[in-house]
C-alpha cells in the first residue's frame, strides 16, 4: 500500500529518552517533555496525540532542530515544519508561496514556479496559481501550506496541528486530500494533534502522550487500508482506546 | 466619475462650511482685515496672483518632493541598519529622538550659513525633520514579522539575508510609506521655515518666501492665497502616496479596507 523505499529498514526518526525544560512565564521551569521515545519508518505517518500543552509542540521544535534537547537523543533526516497557522506570505500568489523553499535554495524563479505548477497539478490546485492568500479558503491555504512542505524537498515532514483551526466537513475534505497527496509524493511524516479521531484516519501508528510532562502512555498500530472512514467501527475502536489511554495519562 | 465625485461630497461640503463660517466670522466679528481677509478677498488674490503663486510653488514642491525621497531612503536604511543590529539600535535611537527636540530653525540658519541659499540647506531641514516619522514606523513594520513566520523561514534553510528579503523587507515596505505620509505635512512646514530663513531676493524663490515677504509688505490676502496653495499641495502629495502605497504593497491596502 505505501510505496516502500530502498533505505526501509531503520528508523527515519528515532526520538529517545528526550527530556526538554523551559523557563514559564513566571521564570520557573515548567517541563515540557519527559524522557519521551518514539520512531517513525520511511514513509510511516506517525501521529502524536496528547491535551494540549503536553509539549507536542516542543517535541516537533526539537525534530526540526528549532531546539536542542537537554537529554536524550534525537535521529532524523533534516524535517520540514508546518505550522497550524499556514503563515503563507500575504504578498505572495500561491504557487510563489509553495515555491518558497526552492527560492530560498537559490533555484530560479522560472523553474520554481515550474516544479510548483506540477504538484499543483497533481494534487488538484490547478487553476488557484496566481490567487493571493486573503483570497483562498482556509482549507485551500493550508493545502498551498503542505505543498511549501512538500517542496521543501525533505523526507521528513512535522505537521503541527495542520487541521486544527478548520471546520469539521473541510477537515474530513483535508484528510482525504492529504492521504491522496502522500499516496503521489510518499514522506516520512510526524503529525501532532489533539483530535484522536483525526489521528485514527490518518496515522499507520499512534502514539498517546500524557498531559505535562509529556511522556508516551500508549502506541497503537492502525493497520487499516486508507481511505478510512471515521465510523469504521475498527477506527471507532482504536479510538476507543486511545481517548482511554488519554484518560489515564492526564488522571495521573 | 460620477461615483468619485460622490467620494469626495463630504469633504468638499465641509470645506464649503468651514470657508462660510470664516466669511461670516470676518463679517461680523471684530478682527481686523489686515489680520485675517475674508475668504472671497484669499481668493481674489489667488486669482489675481496665480502666475506668481505657481512659479513660487515649483521651487517649494522640488524641495518637498526630493526632502520626502531623501527622508525615505534615509529613514529606510537606518531603520533596517537598527533592526539588523541591537548595538547600532541602542547607539543611534536615542541620537534619532533627539535630533527631533532641536528646534529647527536654529538648524536652519546654521545650514544657511555653512551650504548657502541654494537647495542644500533646505533639503537637509526637510530631511532632518521627515527622516524621524519613516525610521519609527519602518522600525515598526520590520519588527512586525511574526516570530513563528521566521522560525518557519529557518526550517526552509533560510539565511537571515533571505529572512530579511522574503519576510520583513516587504513587511516594512508599506510601513515605510506610511512614515513618509505623516512626514507629508511637517515637510511642508519644514520647507516653510527654510525658506522664510533664508533672505533671498528674487520673485520665484518659493511659497513659504512668498508668505514671508507678503506679510511683512502687509499683503495678507496674497499671504493667506500662497497658504492655500501649500494646502491643496500637501492634500495631492498625500493622496499621492497613498495611491504609491497601493500599487507597490496591494496587501497591505487590502487588509487595511477603504480607510482613506
Amino acid at each position: 500500500m505505501r510505496p516502500q523505499t530502498e533505505d526501509s529498514g531503520a528508523p527515519a526518526v528515532l526520538v529517545r529518552r528526550v527530556s526538554r525544560t523551559y523557563a514559564g512565564r513566571d521564570g520557573a521551569p515548567v517541563q515540557a517533555l519527559d524522557g519521551i521515545s518514539l520512531h517513525a519508518d520511511t514513509n510511516e505517518l506517525l501521529a502524536v496525540v496528547g491535551p494540549s500543552g503536553c509539549g507536542k509542540t516542543t517535541l516537533l521544535e526539537l525534530i526540526c532542530g528549532l531546539q536542542s534537547c537537554e537529554m536524550g537523543s534525537i535521529e532524523c533526516a533534516p524535517a520540514a515544519l508546518m505550522p497550524q497557522r499556514d503563515l503563507l506570505l500575504p504578498w505572495l500568489g500561491a504557487l510563489d508561496n509553495a515555491a518558497l523553499a526552492l527560492r530560498i535554495a537559490r533555484v530560479p524563479r522560472a523553474r520554481a514556479r515550474e516544479q510548483a505548477a506540477k504538484l499543483f497539478a497533481e494534487l488538484g490546485l490547478a487553476g488557484f496559481e496566481q490567487a493571493h492568500p486573503h483570497e483562498l479558503s482556509g482549507g485551500m491555504r493550508q493545502r498551498v501550506a503542505f505543498v511549501r512542505t512538500l517542496l521543501s524537498g525533505k523526507k521528513l515532514l512535522c505537521l503541527d496541528e495542520p487541521f486544527g483551526a478548520l471546520d469539521a466537513i473541510t477537515r474530513a475534505e483535508m484528510h482525504a486530500w492529504l492521504v491522496d497527496a502522500l499516496r503521489i509524493q510518499a514522506r516520512t511524516v510526524v503529525l501532532v494533534t489533539h483530535d484522536v479521531e483525526e489521528a485514527m484516519v490518518l496515522a499507520d501508528r499512534v502514539a498517546v502522550l500524557s498531559s505535562r510532562p509529556g511522556r508516551v502512555v500508549e502506541e497503537l498500530e492502525v493497520g487499516l487500508e486508507r481511505p478510512r472512514s471515521r465510523t469504521d467501527p475498527e477506527v471507532v475502536a482504536l479510538r476507543e482506546r486511545a481517548l482511554i489511554a488519554l484518560g489515564r495519562g492526564s488522571a495521573r | 466619475m460620477r461615483r468619485r465625485a460622490l467620494h469626495a461630497l463630504p469633504a468638499v461640503a465641509l470645506v464649503a462650511m468651514l470657508l462660510g463660517a470664516w466669511e461670516l466670522y470676518v463679517e461680523y466679528g471684530s478682527v481686523e482685515r489686515l489680520v485675517l481677509p475674508a475668504p472671497h478677498e484669499v481668493g481674489k488674490a489667488l486669482w489675481d496672483n496665480a502666475g506668481l503663486l505657481a512659479s513660487n510653488l515649483g521651487p517649494t514642491a522640488e524641495e518637498v518632493v526630493l526632502g520626502i525621497v531623501l527622508a525615505l531612503v534615509s529613514g529606510f536604511v537606518l531603520a533596517v541598519a537598527i533592526h539588523l543590529s541591537p548595538v547600532l539600535r541602542r547607539a543611534v535611537y536615542p541620537l534619532a529622538v533627539g535630533s527631533q527636540a532641536v528646534p529647527i530653525a536654529v538648524i536652519a540658519v546654521l545650514l544657511i550659513f555653512w551650504w548657502g541659499f541654494g537647495i542644500l540647506p533646505k533639503l537637509a531641514v526637510i530631511t532632518l525633520i521627515c527622516f524621524f516619522p519613516v525610521l519609527v514606523t519602518t522600525v515598526d513594520g520590520l519588527a512586525s514579522v511574526d516570530p513563528e513566520q521566521l522560525k518557519l523561514l529557518r526550517t526552509l534553510d533560510a539565511s537571515r539575508w533571505q529572512a530579511f528579503r522574503f519576510a520583513e523587507l516587504p513587511a516594512a515596505l508599506p510601513a515605510a510609506i506610511s512614515g513618509a505620509r505623516i512626514a507629508l505635512t511637517v515637510a511642508v512646514i519644514g520647507a516653510y521655515i527654510a525658506e522664510s530663513q533664508t533672505a533671498t531676493t528674487g520673485a520665484y524663490a518659493g511659497l513659504g518666501h512668498e508668505i514671508d515677504a507678503d506679510l511683512t509688505a502687509l499683503q495678507t490676502s496674497r499671504a493667506y492665497a500662497a497658504a492655500v496653495v501649500l494646502f491643496v499641495f500637501a492634500i495631492a502629495c498625500f493622496y499621492t502616496l497613498a495611491l504609491a502605497e497601493r500599487r507597490l504593497a496591494p496587501w497591505a491596502y487590502r487588509s487595511r479596507g477603504d480607510i482613506r
